[in-house]
């Protein structure tokens, strides 16, 4: 079978691009390989460790479990869009502050998952910090110093009105 | 690693979906929400001839409440189905169970219909309507067709679906505000596929039983009625040698199957300790009413 292709248009950290992509090709390879985006992480390839998280019109996703041609029309947001913006200087902040990282191959993952607990802060409890970054492994830290800079974030912005 | 080469169409319609499915036959695929597709086709364990994305489909998803029904397209992603306040007012049971659907990402993108349709033994959608006693309907270019939660799930990723045949919508009676619900799910991790897990429905007087079902998952091939479970409970005066007689009939009800998320022995035995924790529950919301 030859390889199907299809054209794409779609906005990248707010950049408007057009290509043509093959079918079978995963958001995050498109992103990484053909346009450098390298923020978002391929782990395990198939859903489960969360390094490859983007947002997809809004809603953090799998990179890998959609395929670039769904995103055809759509608004994608990596971890370099989400730092140029500034949007979350405040939680990369206080990843740096509480050592939230080692090897900081889950660190994009994590910082994009978290931030949709950031957009409409409400006190949470470490539980629930826990269970909404469920989704995103880290081998190194043990979690613990990563949550502490997402509840130190939320409370710092709560607090800040 | 890398999916194989397929072919993509993206389905405009529900009737562009219907007439493609008819010609593709066996070779076609329904790309839904794709959180369980796509890591197949990652991992070169399905190779279909053709994908047919209906994510643009828009007549396909939504939730509404008719007389008693509640009706939810079969594209309707898991994060809307958590969000509902039709769900939460008139199926606590599906909004109990989706805080154990997969991960926050996943939960964005995954769709109801897709869960269903994929049957794997281990989702919580499947066991939520064979445990409220819903309605699937399938379509395929010759019409319209309902099929009975009961009727539907037949074997280890098998349905009453046939392969021309598309799940369009979930029919689910409303839960009746005398009855209480349990879900109860154990995984390794928060959100990962169940090692163990049942739905519970039942209607409870004076810490009587007088309607239950138990729905277990994540044992054997397809979500399965615990039939001897509840024979041992209906009728009687809930107490601790109900419980342990449920959990002892339940030895009789499932022939679990030994996976990676633990040993038939192993998951026969979660399956009997959260038959009491959801028995107790459900004396408890019961009298909280």
């Amino acid at each position: 079978m030859s390889e199907a292709t299809l054209e794409i248009s779609l906005t990248v950290n707010g950049e408007q691009v057009t290509k043509t992509v093959p079918v079978r090709q995963h958001l995050v390879d498109f992103l990484r390989n053909e346009l450098g985006f390298t923020g978002s992480h391929l782990g395990c390839e198939h859903g489960v460790c969360g390094a490859c998280s983007v947002r997809v019109d809004d809603a953090v996703v799998r990179g890998c479990l959609m395929l670039a041609v769904q995103a055809d029309g759509a608004k994608v947001e990596t971890v370099e869009g989400l730092n140029e913006t500034g949007e979350i200087a405040d939680l990369q902040k206080n990843f740096v502050e509480r050592n939230a990282m080692q090897c900081g191959y889950c660190t994009p993952g994590m910082l994009i998952t978290a931030a949709e607990l950031l957009r409409e802060p409400k006190p949470v409890s470490r539980e629930e910090i826990r269970e909404h970054l469920s989704g995103n492994f880290c081998r190194c830290t043990g979690y613990h110093a990563i949550v502490d800079a997402v509840e130190t974030t939320i409370n710092t912005r709560l607090e800040e009105g | 690693m890398k999916a194989p080469k397929f072919n993509y169409i993206r389905a405009e319609s529900r009737q562009q979906a219907l007439e493609l499915l008819d010609q593709l036959g066996e070779d076609g695929r329904i790309l839904a929400g794709g959180q369980s597709l796509m890591p197949t086709l990652n991992m070169r364990l399905s190779q279909p001839g053709t994908l047919i994305d209906i994510n643009k489909v828009t007549d396909l998803s939504g939730i509404t409440l008719e007389d008693g029904i509640v009706r939810i397209g079969a594209m309707t992603r898991h994060v809307e189905v958590a969000n509902s306040p039709i769900i939460a007012e008139n199926l606590p049971l599906i909004a109990e169970a989706m805080q154990h659907v997969a991960h926050h990402a996943v939960r964005n993108r995954g769709t109801i219909g897709g869960s269903i349709a994929l049957a794997d033994p281990a989702a919580e959608m499947p066991a939520c309507v064979l445990a409220l006693g819903a309605t699937l309907v399938v379509e395929s270019i010759n019409g319209r067709r309902e099929i009975a939660a009961e009727d539907y799930f037949k074997g280890l990723y098998e349905t009453a679906r046939a392969a021309n045949e598309l799940l369009v919508e979930i029919l689910i009676p409303a839960e009746k505000s005398d009855n209480v619900s349990v879900f109860l799910e154990l995984a390794q991790r928060h959100g990962d596929f169940a090692m163990a897990g049942l739905a519970c429905v039942a209607r409870v007087s004076n810490k009587t039983f007088e309607e239950l079902r138990l729905v277990y998952f994540g044992s054997e091939d397809r979500p399965t009625l615990g039939a001897g479970a509840i024979a041992a409970v209906v009728g009687q005066t809930w107490s601790a040698e109900c419980k342990e007689a449920a959990a002892n009939a339940l030895a009789d009800d499932l022939d679990p199957m030994t996976n990676l998320q633990g040993s038939a022995a192993m998951k026969l035995h979660l399956q009997k300790v959260l038959t009491g924790r959801a028995l107790d529950a459900a004396i408890e919301r019961a009298e909280a009413v």
